[in-house]
């Protein structure tokens, strides 16, 4: 990670974004937010380039980024996969549909495939209780899911 | 148009309740079953759920096949299109609703809106097929009225939810919206308002159930130049959806009752902190912190009155721990959400260090309906120690997943049977969850229980936010435990010892006897350390997170005892301690089970009965739910 670097552009525009925000530290997170967002992910030279720009310890910046899980600092897939692992799923199954998952695209949790086509999360609750045991690919929500179905709703997925 | 003063409001308000006549009107009937649509209907109404759950199937484009379908048969005059908030019947989603016969359509896919134009709307004869059917007496219902699940419900919190378009400021004025605020600022001191908040007997609904009232009494009587209003959105419990439901049908009520919580404790400026996991609910809340400045019930000089407030949002980023006030204003002065020892209290001490009162979302919705009603209605409702209703969100096992809300004291008899039909595909009630990861499980011996916060904690449970797990005969009680704790774990901010290390210990010990290695002291060990944790953590995260281990320990004694002393999960759960079989009676041979097993464990020749290697075995399942025969046992 650490001889990666950041093209100019991209140091240019988090740079933007922490101006954006008045330069405070107290809007970290949403800094982080916006970062993600544009960027996918919170890499550790991004990090650097924020606390320089906010004036705080690099050191504060990671452990911020750490802390929230919503925060990663590996790249995604272009499809990110996100198994619901609350409750009202895991109770009616949630864990064999991961398991399933993890079998069929030879991941684990916090990974991505190295063609970069998927990568596999957990989530506590998206809210769609009703259809559980429910995954996400992108946006979309795949409820009332069953192992047999993994497989072929993950090769139906194609790079546009 | 700008509000300058309360008439103006007034004005808007006759306006507006044209648009919700209709709907008013037949919410107060009940609809005939064999009714349809009488012919020459002059206004129709067809209401789409817009809620997570049902856009997760789809709703948004229901609701678009529905527009095109009204223009192709030309009645795009008569009929209107409204996307509401969630109805709360999430398990029979998406929900279409049809003003003014009341129909309630069930599980609508987008193919189903043309036919229900063409049948319903044009010819007015209702879509049987789309019906609710009712598993008892196997009858289609078609007013949700008659429907067991809102036999028993009063909606109070969730009164918006499901019946008014969340995007329309004007919707919500036309149902007393923003006329709690407006008699607050124009007819009470501060001080009165409190004494209603207070009378009301209105508890926190985020799970500790603190008196609200008080709470904004407390806030109001520190001296500050600056003081926050604090709405808690970050709902983080697994399970529990209210919040959000809340945000996403009624948001105003939220805008509209931080305002009110701001003249009362003196403060100018209101933060909503909310989940960026609810990317809905986070939209619904702009368009009414958008709408309500537009029409000047935020901002400089509300309705005239020189009281000045408004609301910024701020996002969590997914810790559970940030429930929990202090580690709420930490994230959002963009730190780490930790907590911090009170007191000071954040009412004395909170956001950047000034007085900030905190509520949670369903705290603030009863909010201007206790107002505008009273607070002796409201107190008219519930039980001695904990008034009015309070939401669930009803999942798991059972037949009628959904959002229901209910006068305190109801039983949990009443919520599991009656409103939530039971357990799923018949099976036998084991337990159900209240309170997520810091409550606990209940039994059959608790079902009759008036449910309160008091009873609930008695109980070895607890309110919570509300999120209620029912739990059937294949469900673990260890693995639920250890399933609850595994969340505490990855969930703890590691700043105390004794949930930092506690916790992971009580895990260790947790897995150890679901895998089959566990021993009879270990019992006794969980229950020391679930002791030491619930007396010395910092925070109620940490305080609470054994609950779940105690519970089950309580009341499911014989099923630890049974995974250490038997090496045995009698619900089949614990993958370690399982053995499958085939027998060879029952096989056909037909080497199914052989061709789909991952691990390559099954062997045996073509029309032979087959057998299983239990060292190559991973215990997956997938051989069972492939033979045809019932040749494959597990125990």
């Amino acid at each position: 990670m650490s001889d990666f670097k950041l093209s100019p552009e991209v140091v240019k525009q988090v740079e933007a974004i922490c101006e954006k925000h008045g330069n405070k530290p107290g809007e970290l997170i949403n800094i982080l937010h916006e970062c993600q967002n544009n960027y996918g992910y919170l890499p550790e030279p991004m990090q650097r380039v924020i606390a320089a720009k906010l004036g705080i310890p690099a050191t504060q910046v990671y452990g911020v980024v750490t802390f929230y899980s919503f925060f990663t600092m590996t790249p995604k897939g272009r499809h990110p996969i996100s198994v619901c692992l609350g409750t009202a799923c895991y109770v009616r199954g949630s864990e064999k549909i991961l398991e399933e998952i993890k079998r069929v695209i030879g991941i684990d949790v916090g990974e991505t495939t190295p063609d970069g086509k998927f990568s596999l999360d957990c989530l506590r609750c998206v809210g769609a209780c009703g259809l559980a045991p429910v995954m996400m690919i992108g946006k979309k929500v795949y409820g009332r899911m069953e192992p047999q179905n993994v497989r072929k709703i993950l090769e139906e997925i194609q790079d546009d | 148009m700008k509000t300058k003063s309360v008439d103006d409001l007034m004005v808007i308000r006759r306006r507006a309740e044209g648009m919700l006549s209709l709907r008013e009107k037949c919410n107060a009937i009940v609809s005939e079953e064999s009714c349809g649509l009488d012919k020459g209907t002059e206004h129709i109404q067809i209401l789409c759920c817009g809620g997570t759950g049902c856009k997760a199937s789809e709703s948004a484009l229901i609701a678009e096949n529905l527009q095109a379908s009204i223009k192709e048969h030309g009645i795009a005059d008569k009929v209107d299109i409204i996307t509401t908030g969630c109805f709360g019947f999430c398990e029979k989603g998406p929900i279409v609703k049809i003003i003014p016969d009341n129909t309630f359509y069930t599980q609508v896919t987008p193919d189903d809106a043309e036919e229900i134009v063409r049948e319903h709307i044009v010819k007015g004869n209702k879509v049987e097929r789309l019906l609710y059917l009712d598993p008892k007496t196997l009858r289609h219902i078609s007013d949700s009225k008659h429907m067991n699940f809102y036999g028993k419900q009063i909606r109070i919190a969730l009164r918006n939810c499901g019946f008014i378009d969340p995007e329309n400021i004007e919707e919500y004025i036309a149902r007393d919206g923003y006329q709690a605020l407006a008699d607050a600022l124009t007819k009470s001191t501060p001080e009165e308002v409190i004494e209603k908040v207070k009378a009301s007997g209105l508890r926190g609904r985020g799970g500790a159930g603190f008196p609200t009232g008080k709470k904004w009494e407390f806030s109001r009587s520190y001296q500050s130049d600056e003081k926050y209003v604090v709405c808690n959105a970050d709902e983080g419990d697994p399970g529990a959806f209210m919040d959000r439901s809340i945000m996403e049908g009624d948001p105003n009520s939220i805008v509209e009752a931080m305002t009110i919580c701001g003249y009362c404790i003196g403060s100018h400026n209101g933060l909503i902190y909310i989940r960026a996991e609810y990317p809905l609910a986070v939209h619904r809340i702009q368009v009414a912190i958008e709408q309500a400045r537009e029409y000047g019930f935020l901002g400089k000089d509300i309705l005239g009155t020189g009281f000045d407030f408004d609301i910024e949002i701020r996002y969590g980023a997914g810790a559970f721990v940030c429930g929990e006030e202090t580690a709420l204003i930490h994230s959002m002065e963009g730190k780490r959400g930790e907590p911090t020892l009170k007191p000071p209290f954040p009412a004395e001490s909170g956001y950047l260090g000034k007085p900030t009162n905190v509520n949670n979302v369903e705290t603030l919705a009863n909010i201007p309906i206790i107002l505008t009603k009273g607070a002796e209605w409201f107190s008219s409702i519930g039980t001695e120690k904990s008034k009015g209703t309070k939401v669930f969100a009803l999942a798991g096992k059972i037949n009628n997943v959904g959002l229901i809300e209910v006068p305190m004291g109801t039983t949990l008899r009443e919520i599991i049977y009656d409103i939530g039909g039971g357990v799923k595909n018949g099976k036998k009630f084991k337990a159900v969850q209240t309170g997520g990861p810091s409550g606990g499980c209940l039994t059959e011996k608790h079902l009759d229980i008036p449910i309160d916060y008091e009873s609930l904690t008695a109980a070895g449970s607890m309110m919570g936010s509300g999120g209620m797990i029912v739990m059937d005969e294949d469900d673990c009680m260890v693995s639920v435990a250890k399933f609850y704790l595994e969340f505490t774990v990855g969930e703890s901010c590691g700043k105390c010892t004794p949930c930092r290390i506690g916790n992971k210990r009580m895990l260790e010990i947790l897995a150890r006897i679901t895998e089959g290695n566990g021993e009879m002291a270990d019992l006794q060990r969980l229950k020391d350390l679930a002791t030491v944790i619930k007396d010395t953590a910092l925070c109620g995260l940490g305080q609470t997170s054994p609950n779940p281990v105690l519970s089950t320990i309580n009341n499911f004694y014989d099923e630890y005892v049974e995974h250490v002393k038997n090496r045995k999960c009698r619900s089949k759960k614990c993958k370690a301690l399982l053995t499958y079989t085939i027998d060879p009676a029952k096989c056909k041979g037909c080497g199914l089970c052989a061709k789909d097993c991952p691990a390559s464990a099954i062997m045996g020749t073509v029309r032979k009965p087959h057998v299983i290697n239990p060292y190559e075995c991973i215990r997956c399942g997938m051989c069972m739910s492939r033979c045809h025969f019932g040749a494959i046992s597990v125990f």
